[in-house]
């Protein structure tokens, strides 16, 4: 399936801090990618489906970042919030190829519930 | 049973002597057989009621306080009618009349008597021991002489590598001495530990920077008027301010021995714990029994035990003697042993290590049965380990992997819970007291206990050295299941961790961790990198106990603390200049408005801590206006931090026709002194120039009242959800003692209060009284906590925007990393 996915390098693993995250701007609006303590990267929509929070400057623990704005929990592989919160980022599929990160935009899947509040 | 006489006879008289550990352990038994049994005297030479002896190591090492250890407090004794007379030495016992008679002249008679006298510590004779400042480590006079010791710097030595010489050794490092342990043998507690594990300890005291000298013989303690230093056998010469003896102890027989009754290393007793006088019974560390003397509770409770029956008038009862088994209690080394691990003809060895971890265990094996074991590093298994000995349990079946515990092979091996529940009911659980699991079970269903507390009173589980706490909790949450709500009094920081706030605070003190990963490495946390909750409240405590040395971890701050500025609904930021006091000026606010034009900042606003607040700004334009703004002078007003926020002040003197004082001026001080610290939550201070207190001092963390006299001090309120109004700390005369109070709250707050108590909750928490005690009555205290608050602001009074204005810090924080598409 890869096959059919093109790959856009956007930085190298190196630029996102550990437990971190930057930003790239698309047409698709902000995508936040995230760097774990294990140096796993993801993507997700930098809207948190709770109400529209900005992920990228939540905590990452583990696979995980809590939203900056009501604490709500991100799980960064599925984007889908963690534990009795319900709701999804949109997600987008990342990989490292030697020490790039390169997205595959294309794919990109926006959130179930975009900004919670409607 | 011999109750039935009327009218009434006088009950039979049971005297105790010695309010120790062994003693009013047989009473609670007794009470427990035949309340109404005995006229119950209790003496104790000791001035305290009666405490948990074992637990002196931790009260030592500032872990626990005395009122945390104490047993059963004088109310207990009231409420089952016992005489109690403590700080009072039992001298002579008259076995012709039945008679104790005690140093302040008091004469009781008995029917039944009851010598509990423990044991004192061997202090051996070379010349010197006798000087001030040499103490042995047995009760609480000697934890106190030993802290105050402490309190004064300086060096210690240590006589004695044993289990007691090496908790006081630990005591007194965490606590700030120099320490030298004087071991004779070749290696540390060489009857419970076997070479290899001897040398792990060692090797880990000794990372901790206690000096160890094993082969070291003492010749002589030097000092004239106090001890000033120990001279070993060799010539070699320590200095020493302290010097602690902890070489053994000898059974308490003075008094048996000058009644006549049969000693020889103790107190003889038989198997019902009676002595040569049939009137007397003994107990505890003061007896001997079959040849053997003990010094560590199980066996106490045992003998108290059998001669709680006894004295309920049973004629079952019998204690036939005990096996053992040692744990040391210094925080973060776990060492067991049990049994004899000596080996000899027949004997196998089973080793297992993992250098990397720090592992070693070793289990003697003889005729397929355990004879011995030594485990350090991991402990966990030693209960297994220990009733398989007792038990005299065939090991042939599990021959293979015993080495590696009972868990090996299922799942219950990173699974505490599941290897709890894979106990059969006869395992031991605690091995003070001798409970095994199905006793704990039963009594949770049976009383419907719910708690830790209530399983301690009903059966002694973990009431002793408090090692089996954990799966003391196991079982209730597995009987409970849902109904178990876990320890309200000691809430776990978070889910990656078991550990209280206070726990983890205190472990970063006592073990020496640095940063974040070496907390959760030896702490055991649960989770790779921790979560929201514990990352931020480490980062804190770190940056709180090891100033100027702790690089902050911006990964583990709020997102408005990593980037200084507030973040908004809509994700933009909202920024605010300090403004000392309140004060302002044109030029400052010609840049504001500067600022507003040129970033196109859509609101400004007065904020309640008399700033300006401009909201709206975009991230990647907030080091741009932070370089405007410090171009006209103005820092950060850390309107975003758990630190001090703003100090409110009204115009007092200057201007104000009832003013008193210049409290615009202490307010810009006083902000000039404490901004850019941080705390556990947020702090803001005010002051008033007169007691019409238009700066509303009195709802802040900390608010000054200027009168004619001087300075009203007042602390622990706030605004906010749960409006709380403040204390009177105290009064004072001058700026300068206003000055030192408030370093000196500050600093006490930051050590103790836990991450995101405000100071209102906090002096809730400890009291009022708490607080005053430490600044106030305590003139000293309040002066070095000032000096550290100081000495933590030498390292934080740098403006976070300056340095991120200038790109010098986190850049990436401001810019994307990329535009595609
Ligand atoms: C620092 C320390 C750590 C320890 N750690 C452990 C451990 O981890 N595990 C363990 O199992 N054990 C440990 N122990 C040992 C344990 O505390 C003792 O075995 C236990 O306290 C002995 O109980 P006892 O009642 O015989 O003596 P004690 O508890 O000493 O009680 C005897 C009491 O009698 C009083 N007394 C003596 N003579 C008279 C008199 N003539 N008149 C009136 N009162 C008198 C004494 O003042 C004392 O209060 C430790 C001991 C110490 C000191
Ligand atoms: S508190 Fe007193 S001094 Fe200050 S402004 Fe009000 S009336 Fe004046
Ligand atoms: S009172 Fe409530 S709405 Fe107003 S600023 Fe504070 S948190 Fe926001
Ligand atoms: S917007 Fe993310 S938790 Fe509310």
């Amino acid at each position: 399936m890869d096959q059919s996915i093109s790959w856009i390098t956007v930085g190298s693993v190196e630029d996102i801090p550990r437990q971190g995250s930057r930003v790239v701007r698309t047409a698709y609006g902000d995508i936040a990618l995230f760097r774990t303590v294990a140096d796993e990267v993801y993507a997700l929509e930098d809207r948190c489906p709770h109400a529209g929070g900005p992920l990228s400057q939540g905590i990452v623990h583990g696979a995980r970042v809590t939203c900056p704005l009501h604490s709500w929990v991100i799980d960064l592989a599925s984007g889908e919030a963690v534990g009795p919160d319900e709701g999804c980022a949109g997600h987008c599929p990342v990989r490292v190829v030697d020490g790039a990160v390169q997205l595959g935009l294309a794919a990109f899947r926006p959130g179930c519930g975009g900004c919670g509040h409607g | 049973m011999s109750t039935h006489t009327n009218p009434p006879t006088p009950r039979e008289r049971l005297v105790v002597v010695g309010n120790g550990m062994a003693g009013i352990r047989t009473l609670e038994e007794l009470l427990a057989k035949a309340p109404d049994r005995y006229d119950i005297t209790v003496f104790g030479a000791e001035p305290h009621p009666n405490y948990n002896r074992i637990m002196l190591s931790p009260v030592l090492a500032g872990e626990k306080t005395f009122d945390q250890i104490v047993l059963n407090g004088r109310d207990w004794y009231e409420a089952n009618g016992i005489k109690l007379l403590t700080g009072d030495r039992v001298e002579v016992i008259d076995r012709a009349n039945r008679s104790v008679t005690a140093m302040s002249g008091l004469t009781v008679p008995y029917d039944r008597l009851l010598i509990a006298t423990g044991s004192t510590p061997v202090i051996i004779p070379v010349p010197g021991s006798t000087l001030p400042g040499v103490v042995g480590f047995r009760d609480l006079a000697d934890v106190d002489t030993m802290l105050e010791a402490a309190a004064k710097g300086g060096r210690a030595v240590v006589i004695g590598g044993g289990l007691l010489g090496l908790e006081a050794a630990n005591g007194l490092k965490v606590k700030g001495m120099d320490v030298t342990v004087l071991h004779l043998m070749d290696t540390l507690m060489e009857r419970q530990l076997d070479r290899s594990a001897g040398a792990l300890l060692q090797h880990e005291l000794e990372r901790r920077g206690i000096t160890v000298l094993t082969g070291a013989d003492t010749a002589e303690i030097v000092g004239i008027e106090k001890v000033s230093a120990v001279r070993l056998k060799n010539g070699q010469e320590l200095p020493a301010d302290l010097v602690v003896m902890a070489v053994g102890i000898r059974p308490n027989t003075t008094l048996g021995k000058a009644a006549g009754l049969a000693c020889g290393r103790g107190i003889q007793v038989d198997d019902t714990m009676t002595t040569s006088d049939p009137a007397i019974l003994s107990v505890g560390e003061c007896v001997e029994h079959r040849g053997q003397t003990y010094g560590l509770v199980a066996p106490l409770f045992e003998m108290a035990k059998v001669a709680a029956a006894r004295l309920a008038g049973s004629a079952e009862a019998a204690y036939t003697g005990s096996v053992t088994s040692t744990k040391l209690k210094v925080t973060g080394v776990d060492v067991f042993s049990a049994g004899d691990f000596t080996g000899g003809k027949g004997c196998e060895d089973i080793v297992f290590r993992d250098a990397a971890r720090g592992v070693y265990k070793r289990v003697v094996v003889k005729e397929n049965r355990i004879l011995g074991a030594v485990l350090y590093g991991d402990t966990k298994d030693g209960g297994w380990y220990f009733q398989m000995l007792k038990d005299g349990t065939e090991v042939a079946p599990v021959r293979d992997t015993l080495i590696f515990g009972q868990s090996f092979g299922g799942e219950g091996a990173a699974n505490p819970k599941a290897a709890v529940a894979a106990l059969p009911d006869s395992a031991e659980i605690c091995g003070c007291n001798g409970v095994c699991k199905g006793t704990i079970v039963t009594a949770i269903t049976e009383k419907g206990l719910s708690s830790l507390d209530e399983v301690r009173a009903h059966t002694k589980a973990s009431a002793s050295c408090g090692s089996c706490t954990g799966q003391v909790e196991q079982l209730l949450a597995l009987t409970l299941g849902d109904g178990y709500a876990g320890e309200a009094k000691a809430k776990p920081m978070c889910k990656c961790t078991d550990r209280t706030h206070d726990e983890v605070r205190r472990a970063i003190t006592t073990l020496e961790l640095k940063s974040i990963p070496d907390v959760m490495q030896r702490l055991e946390w649960r989770t790779p990198d921790g979560c929201h909750h514990c990352r931020p409240a480490l980062n804190y405590y770190l940056l709180c106990e090891w100033p100027g040395e702790y690089k902050d971890d911006s990964r583990s701050r709020y997102i408005n603390e990593r980037v200084h500025a507030n973040i908004q609904k809509d994700g933009t930021y909202s920024v605010v200049p300090r403004m000392w006091g309140g004060l302002t000026s044109a030029k400052e606010l010609r840049a504001i408005a500067d600022v507003v034009d040129k970033f196109a900042i859509p609101t400004v606003k007065v904020t309640g801590g008399q700033r300006i607040d401009l909201f709206g700004v975009k991230k990647e334009d907030l080091p741009a206006v932070w370089a405007d703004l410090n171009a006209a002078g103005m820092v950060s007003g850390h309107a975003y931090a758990k630190g001090l926020r703003t100090v409110k002040t009204c115009v007092g003197s200057e201007w104000c026709r009832f003013g008193t004082q210049d409290s615009t001026g202490l307010g810009v001080k006083l902000e000039r002194m404490t901004w850019g610290t941080w705390t556990p939550h947020k702090v803001k201070l005010a002051v008033s120039g007169c007691p019409r207190n238009c700066a509303e001092a009195t709802i802040k963390d900390l608010g000054v009242v200027c009168v004619d006299s001087g300075y009203e001090l007042h602390v622990g309120g706030n605004g906010g959800m749960h409006v709380r109004a403040c204390d009177l700390l105290v009064k004072v005369e001058t700026e300068a003692e206003v000055l030192e109070y408030t370093g000196s709250y500050m600093q006490l707050y930051r050590e103790e209060a836990r991450y995101l108590e405000r100071t209102a909750p906090w002096v809730e928490r400890v009291g009022l009284e708490y607080v005053k005690r430490r600044l106030v009555d305590d003139a000293e205290g309040r002066a070095s906590l000032n000096a550290r608050f100081l000495f933590s602001q030498s390292f934080s009074q740098d403006d976070p925007w300056a340095e991120r204005a200038n790109g010098s810090v986190d850049r990436h924080e401001f810019a994307p990393l990329a535009q595609v598409g």
